[in-house]
């Protein structure tokens, strides 16, 4: 076991290696550069700027000079922020874009696996057609129409909820975490329903009723554990997919997470702020994927066995 | 459902404290400004941001040799308590306050903005707004590293003294001395930080920054406030009634309103444009609408063809209907432009013309030979819904009135000053707001090969007429000059204005002493709250 996350480690490098190389390449290649601005600097000026970030040396020399300070954990000044590095930037965003995730994650694996708990034991009634049709919908909607329809909902019409910050005000947190766990949610719904369904046609179950076990015990010691599978092995990308796309959620809602920089460093041609954001999303989306592999492998020794981990 | 709900209140408990008083209400009661503005602020190194928020900012932080006057658009004292101006109009003596002092206690001193002015004037810091200083002697040459001695630059102290020597008499010099760009900084703390030349000093820092405004910093958190407090050691304490001001960055304009409506801040900086009517009829007293020193405009390409020919050029002026643009698409009061520099009935007002005359248009265009086969001509602008429309409304003009079509393109912002700067565009929108309250702000950017021209368009009368309006002193005959040179502009078009802005937004009716100016700016220290 080890052995095989310590090989997954080692993928990170040239993953993490072609992502920034890729980036690089990409943010040179747009038009329009970080020192463009509506007042046009003088020729002069520019040229001097170029020199203070490192702009003018030849594209391989910096990247080189890039991947050398960055091993060192030396991520480059901001272009946007002058005086600030990257990492500060994103340490002081980072805390709350893992608890929007959190809260996120939370919401839909509750909403999720109960959904989808109802709907396995119910299936073609109506508790199973209509918790299925609705997780279907949750799915289709992106975050960018669901957040500003909650907000007229909830914010403007009934104006019971606030639409700004997070944790600055009573209430503020409900928005974003349903808007940003929706999607997960009914993604969860369903692949609980689906294992579960699996799961309760297997022989241990039938042992279980014909042992006279109550149907609760049944669903929650036998069945679950295994019905669930599929949602711990989505959790991982899931995560990972919550943290990277909590940029929407942070920008529909004014959140000081590290999603906000991610979005308006594209549009500043902040380029130390983007490559810095762009490895710290591979490298969480790596990480969580393991994590739940490891998790998953634990729960199903057949995963391990057959080298589910690789 | 029961544990959604228990889920939902968990949330609710972890979202801070449940006062049900309105955070406007209470914060009023502390003397405490809660301001909507706009974008994260960039930073707030005077001689390194450009933008209008960290001004809002900076202008609690740090103080000039003088102080904007709202009410007149003049100037108050500041940092210099008085000022002597040469017969000539070139040479300015400041003699400072002794009560003005930095956070730190120690007194600001001639010296101070003698390092300043070197550091903004240093090629290597690369500030973007050092060109505003040019009109010291020998300031553009020493920023363009065509001297290296700062001393030959026309700055220095005698006897306790700020001495300015200026290249020609520059009326407007003490206007110019409120932007932000020539205010001070503490030289140790720049130097301890990082040193005169580097961008990246970390001598704002919270724990660092020393002032010498009428407040100080306090806390800034990235993307969520920055709060500064009253500055005990300010000179100026007696005329200043609050406490402290919180500046909230809010970029998206529905949130600002929905915050505003909500008592969550006394001033939102923007108002979307479908509720301006809304609020003009529900809450007109908290809807502030007032002229502002912005020209919005088309710039023309005239390097290329068919743009290169001034009766093409006034075909497509004369076939726009501006009232119909300001009253069905703007409507927020702006007014029609009949001029490149915004009017002022009380100063300047040029006696220019910019009709909408479809006829003339089509005989105009007809004289210009243009085949409207050809391949059609493209509007650039950065992408807005706002800019989008504007475009939608001209193409269909031109389209009726002179049967000429045109391609309309929304870029990205980056992409658009790109694509202006290289000159790759035939029509682009654009829009410039003036830095101090002159004409200059506005005419100088089209003298030839300035950074800002952009059109190519080169006029040899119009840059002598500024050259030889710099050094008039008498502002009547200066303004003469300058409705001269506006008069050129106007004909040859190579820029189409469109209309003047109006600054539109919130605010809220519990700041008083507000001062609605062309400039939109108003020292924290001249206001109140009830």
């Amino acid at each position: 076991m080890i052995q095989l996350i310590l090989k997954r480690l080692f993928t990170y490098i040239p993953v993490l290696l072609v992502v920034v190389i890729i980036t690089f390449l990409m943010i040179h290649a747009a038009p329009g550069g970080p020192f463009d601005a509506e007042r046009v600097a003088s020729p002069e000026i520019i040229e001097k700027l170029n020199e203070a970030y490192n702009l003018d040396k030849p594209i391989h020399v910096q990247i080189y000079n890039y991947l050398f300070n960055a091993i060192q954990g030396d991520f480059g000044p901001s272009f946007k922020y002058p005086g600030r590095t990257v990492t500060e930037l994103i340490m002081s965003g980072l805390p709350t874009t893992i608890e929007l995730a959190i809260y996120s994650i939370l919401f839909a694996i509750f909403l999720g696996v109960i959904s989808g708990l109802v709907a396995s034991l119910n299936p073609g009634k109506t508790l199973d057609i209509v918790p299925m049709s609705i997780s279907l919908l949750g799915i289709c909607i992106p975050s960018i129409i669901l957040g500003p329809a909650l907000v007229l909902i909830f914010g403007i019409w009934y104006e019971v909820l606030p639409v700004y910050g997070w944790g600055d005000n009573p209430g503020d947190k409900i928005l974003p975490t349903i808007t940003l766990g929706t999607a997960y949610a009914a993604i969860f719904a369903r692949l609980t329903r689906g294992g579960m369904l699996e799961i309760l046609g297997q022989d241990y179950i039938r042992t279980a009723r014909a042992k006279g076990l109550s149907e609760i015990r049944i669903v929650i010691v036998h069945a679950l554990r295994g019905g669930i599978i599929p949602v711990i092995s989505f959790l991982g990308p899931a995560i990972a997919g919550l943290l990277a796309g909590s940029f929407v959620v942070e920008t529909i809602f004014q959140i000081n997470g590290v999603g906000r920089f991610y979005v308006q460093a594209a549009f500043n041609r902040d380029y130390t702020m983007i490559l810095g954001t762009s490895i710290l999303f591979t490298f969480m989306t790596l990480t969580f994927v393991l994590i739940s592999d490891i998790v998953a492998s634990f729960l199903n020794p057949t995963l391990r066995d057959s080298g589910g981990l690789e | 459902m029961h544990w959604l709900i228990i889920f939902f209140l968990f949330l609710v408990g972890c979202s801070g404290n449940t006062d049900q008083k309105s955070k406007v209400d209470l914060y009023s009661e502390q003397g405490i400004l809660l301001l909507g503005n706009g974008t994260e602020p960039s930073g707030i190194d005077p001689h390194i941001v450009t933008g209008v928020p960290e001004h809002k900012i900076l202008l609690a932080l740090l103080e000039g040799l003088v102080i904007f006057n709202p009410e007149n658009n003049g100037v108050v004292p500041g940092v210099a308590s008085k000022w002597m101006i040469s017969e000539d109009g070139v040479t300015y003596t400041f003699i400072f306050n002794p009560e003005a002092k930095w956070t730190n206690g120690e007194s600001v001193k001639p010296e101070h903005f003698v390092y300043s002015w070197e550091r903004i004037l240093s090629p290597e810091l690369g500030a973007q707004y050092a060109d505003m200083l040019y009109v010291i002697k020998n300031a553009e040459s020493f920023h363009k590293g065509q001297i290296k001695d700062f001393s030959k630059v026309g700055v220095s102290v005698f006897e306790n003294k700020l001495v300015v020597t200026l290249e020609n008499p520059t009326p407007y010099f003490l206007n110019i001395l409120t932007h932000y760009s020539t205010w001070p900084v503490h030289p140790e703390t720049v130097e301890k930080f990082g040193g005169m030349t580097s961008r990246n000093n970390k001598w704002t820092r919270v724990n660092n920054f020393i002032g010498n405004g009428p407040f100080k910093l306090d806390s800034w958190e990235i993307n969520k406030s920055l709060k500064v407090s009253r500055n005990d050691l300010y000179w100026g304490n007696d005329l200043n009634k609050i406490n402290g001001i919180e500046f909230i960055p809010i970029d998206n304009e529905l949130t600002q309103d929905r915050l505003f409506r909500s008592g969550g801040i006394h001033l939102a900086n923007t108002v979307p444009t479908e509720k301006i009517i809304r609020y003009r009829e529900e809450r007109p007293k908290e809807l502030v609408e007032h002229n502002y020193f912005g020209t919005y405009y088309y710039r023309i390409n005239t390097n290329k063809f068919p743009l290169n020919d001034v009766n093409f050029r006034k075909a497509l002026s004369l076939s726009i209907d501006r009232d119909l643009i300001v009253k069905s698409i703007l409507k927020g009061n702006q007014k029609v432009s009949y001029s490149f520099t915004p009017p002022d009935e009380n100063s300047y007002n040029p006696n220019t013309k910019l009709e909408f005359n479809p006829v003339k248009a089509k005989l105009l265009f007809k004289e210009s030979g243009y085949d409207i086969n050809n391949q059609p001509l493209e509007v650039l602008y950065n992408t807005s819904e706002g800019h989008q429309k504007i475009a939608q409304a001209i193409q269909e003009m031109w389209k009726k009135h002179l049967g000429l079509n045109v391609i309309l393109t929304n870029v990205d912002w980056k992409v658009y000053l790109a694509r202006e700067t290289q000159g790759e565009f035939d029509i682009s929108r654009a829009g410039w707001i003036g830095d101090y309250p002159d004409p200059f702000t506005f005419l100088d950017m089209m003298v030839t090969d300035r950074g800002n021209n952009k059109t190519g368009w080169s006029n040899a009368k119009y840059d002598e007429i500024l050259n030889n309006a710099a050094s008039k002193i008498s502002a009547k005959k200066r303004y003469e000059l300058y409705e001269e040179a506006e008069k050129i502009l106007i004909d040859e078009l190579p820029v189409i204005p469109l209309y003047t802005y109006t600054r539109t937004y919130l605010l809220s009716e519990r700041v008083k002493n507000w001062q609605n100016n062309i400039l939109d700016t108003n020292p924290y220290q001249f206001l109140s709250l009830e």
